[in-house]
């Protein structure tokens, strides 16, 4: 008897194409994405991009410039990328604080001016002058850490390199005692010191929960999306759809129907994650009204669109969830909904490019965390529009099979 | 069980000038493959104004994606359709036909009242003529006392009801009716018929898919038997008897061995023999006497002899060889 149970489970389960993604494809497929994005890749660290200032002409600044672009971990730039082929000036502090509050890079390092002049002593502990200034943004809490550590090496490095250099230079450097600091700047240092400061959302009562706030309501968005998108395939099934399809209703207008519906319901629910975050957590939600507004309307539809999509592929409903489910925790995974993509190797965050979440979460950073105006949301609106036409024109075309057989 | 008066489910009387106008449904040479499967072979079928034209046949017989076509719902290989003169899925003809599906095509989570609003929506109704509309459904199908209940807890009948009631909501000159008493008991099977009886003298037309020949008799004007995709016959009730067994009689005799030498009897004696039963067809009373003579004189012992004009099922018997509901 027992037998006879188990091979009708069996017989069921191999019929069932949906039951058998979910049950061996999707776990491999998971754990490929998520040892992608957070596994031990050897080439894995993430490379923080960080903007230098070097404000001094010394060559003692040059060797902690020269020192940071040769720390794997640092992706180094003095001056921005190049435009139609023309070099850009190098940073200034103005140009880098605007690149650091922009999401350019989220530290910049500024060299003050006379840093290696004899007569500065740049002591670990000085403030003023001989300190070195990191521009922060701690809506990433790492790389300003990397920086700082890569720093206090490097510094350290240079400082005695400094040293053998101009021991290197006296005669009989073992038996020349210094008198005084002025003479010997540096050599007693154990460090420079490092100054934060920081430069994006320094007002900010609770600084990463618009971004936890953004990347979980995206992911459940995405999941929402497609579990009321499923109602199509359910008409299908009841032959509701029929009906409608024989009345006025037309399947572009159902379709145009599901998406409103779908949109709103994100966008209320958007609206819930935000109240609820300004509520408990401080989410500076009334003064964004705006920029919310606009992200949160166009994140909303996208999410609808891609519900839609996924819907219009599948045949069944357990196609839907085991399909729905895949890609939405793979988009979510490497679009930052889980983690920060400025963790993820340089691949893995130009993948999270091609995801939902990402654009969202960015727009949502703009909005919340930069302080950007709306006119600054163009790409991330743009992006997102175009991706839910995208979805919308494949759903469409997708659907033809229902509209008569 | 009794019907509530309604207004009136009247379509538009065709005035003197449109006496001419097309009729409500003109099929011709329909021909619909799926796959390998032919399922309507060439269907040629007309539908007058107010006639009630039911499609007998067994499961699979094409009956379903005939009506799917007319509905627009399925796109033929050739072959054309005219409703009253319209494509199938021209808006004129949505607007003209009332489709009732086989399945209970409705919001469970909504209640008979939401559901009929929703369907009158889609079909362009608003304001006073869609309540006007959802009040005449409701008094129609006897469910007005239940209008604000949870479709899912209906009984099976009334389930069936209110699929018929958004089928006709917005108050179709022609109605599809596919199956529509499938599943129900005899009690709400029979507040079908007589809703249906109700749309008729109306002057709707109507045509009705079953393989219940008693429903066929009771509720049509003329009737089209289809098998293999296709119209083996078609007439009114008495005009297929006629047509398939001209004035006789038909013999139905059980055998108490109906072994294969009971077979080659019935054959050699022009008979047929079906799921153990043989079945002749005689001129007059007097051949009874002689079968049973012949019978007992080949050692065959009848257990049961009926003799009866025949009906729809013996026609179908007749022309296909099978039972309506194999």
């Amino acid at each position: 008897m027992i037998l006879a149970i188990v091979r009708t489970s069996i017989l069921a389960l191999l019929r069932d194409r949906g039951a058998l993604a979910l049950n061996f494809i999707l776990p491999l497929a998971l754990f490929s994405i998520f040892a992608l994005v957070f596994g031990g890749r050897r080439d894995s660290t993430p490379r923080v991009k960080v903007l230098v200032v070097n404000q001094d002409t010394s060559a003692f600044s040059q060797r902690i410039v020269t020192g940071m672009k040769q720390a794997g971990s640092l992706d180094v730039r003095t001056r921005p990328d190049s435009i139609n082929g023309s070099a850009q000036p190098e940073y200034t502090i103005a140009t880098a604080t605007a690149g650091v509050r922009e999401g350019t890079a989220p530290v910049a390092v500024v060299i003050p001016p006379g840093l290696g002049d004899p007569g500065v002593e740049p002591l670990a502990g000085s403030a003023g002058h001989g300190e070195i200034r990191l521009l922060e943004d701690i809506s990433d809490p790492v790389a300003p850490s990397v920086v700082s550590g890569t720093l206090k090496i490097v510094t350290m490095r240079a400082v005695l390199e400094d040293r053998t250099d101009r021991l290197r230079d006296v005669p009989d450097a073992a038996q020349h005692r210094p008198e005084t600091p002025a003479e010997t700047p540096r050599l007693a240092d154990e460090g420079i010191a490092v100054v934060a400061n920081n430069v994006v959302g320094e007002n900010k009562r609770n600084p990463l929960i618009s971004f936890y706030a953004a990347g979980i309501g995206v992911l459940f968005l995405l999941f929402s999306a497609s579990g009321t998108s499923a109602a199509l395939i359910e008409e299908s099934d009841n032959g509701t759809l029929d009906r409608i399809l024989s009345s006025r209703v037309a399947m572009t207008s159902l379709l145009l129907g599901k998406l409103t519906y779908n949109s709103m319901l994100a966008f209320v629910q958007l609206v819930l994650m935000f109240i609820w975050g300004w509520a408990v957590f401080k989410v500076d939600l009334w003064t964004h009204i705006p920029g919310f507004v606009v992200m949160g309307i166009t994140t909303a539809v996208t999410v609808a669109a891609f519900g839609l999509f996924l819907a219009s592929l599948c045949r069944t409903r357990a196609q839907l969830g085991a399909f729905s489910y895949l890609i939405i925790l793979a988009m979510s995974s490497v679009g930052g909904s889980m983690f920060p993509r400025y963790l993820m190797p340089a691949a893995m965050q130009k993948a999270g490019l091609l995801t939902i979440n990402a654009w969202a979460i960015e727009g949502f950073t703009k909005v919340f965390w930069r302080d950007e105006q709306i006119i600054q949301l163009w790409p991330e609106v743009s992006v997102l529009l175009a991706a839910a036409v995208c979805f919308l024109v494949v759903a469409r075309v997708a659907v033809r099979r229902w509209e008569a057989v | 069980m009794t019907l509530q008066t309604i207004d009136t489910f009247q379509t538009q009387s065709p005035c003197p000038s449109l006496v001419k106008s097309p009729p409500p449904l003109r099929v011709q040479s329909l021909v619909k493959r799926f796959g390998q499967t032919l399922a309507l072979d060439g269907v040629t079928l007309e539908l007058k104004n107010g006639e009630s034209l039911g499609l007998l046949g067994p499961n699979g017989a094409g009956k379903s994606t005939l009506i799917r076509s007319i509905a627009g719902r399925v796109t033929p290989d050739s072959g054309t359709i005219s409703v009253f003169g319209s494509p199938p899925n021209s808006e004129a003809a949505r607007d003209a036909l009332g489709w009732i599906p086989q399945d209970l095509a409705l919001y469970s989570s909504l209640t008979c009242r939401e559901n009929l609003q929703t369907f009158g929506r889609y079909n362009g109704l608003r304001g006073a003529l869609l309540r006007e509309a959802v009040d005449r459904c409701l008094h129609w199908t006897n469910l007005a006392d239940r209008a604000d209940e949870i479709t899912r807890n209906l009984s099976g009948g009334m389930k069936r009801r209110l699929n018929m009631a958004v089928g006709i909501i917005h108050r179709p000159r022609m109605v599809l009716m596919d199956e529509p008493t499938v599943g129900v008991d005899p009690q709400s099977r029979n507040h079908i018929f007589e809703m249906i009886d109700r749309l008729k003298q109306e002057g709707m037309s109507l045509i009705y898919t079953t393989h219940y020949v008693e429903e066929a008799e009771r509720l049509c004007d003329r009737i089209a038997i289809v098998d293999h995709g296709n119209i083996i016959a078609e007439g009114t009730r008495d005009e297929l008897v006629r047509r398939t067994f001209g004035p006789r009689s038909e013999l139905i005799a059980g055998f108490a061995r109906a072994d294969q030498n009971a077979t080659f009897w019935v054959e050699d004696r022009g008979g047929q023999m079906i799921d153990g039963t043989a079945r002749f067809k005689i001129d007059h009373p007097g051949e009874v006497a002689n079968l049973l003579n012949a019978s007992t004189l080949a050692g065959m012992e009848i257990s049961d002899l009926t003799l009866r004009r025949p009906d729809l099922e013996s026609v179908f018997l007749e022309l296909t060889g099978r039972e309506l509901r194999d």
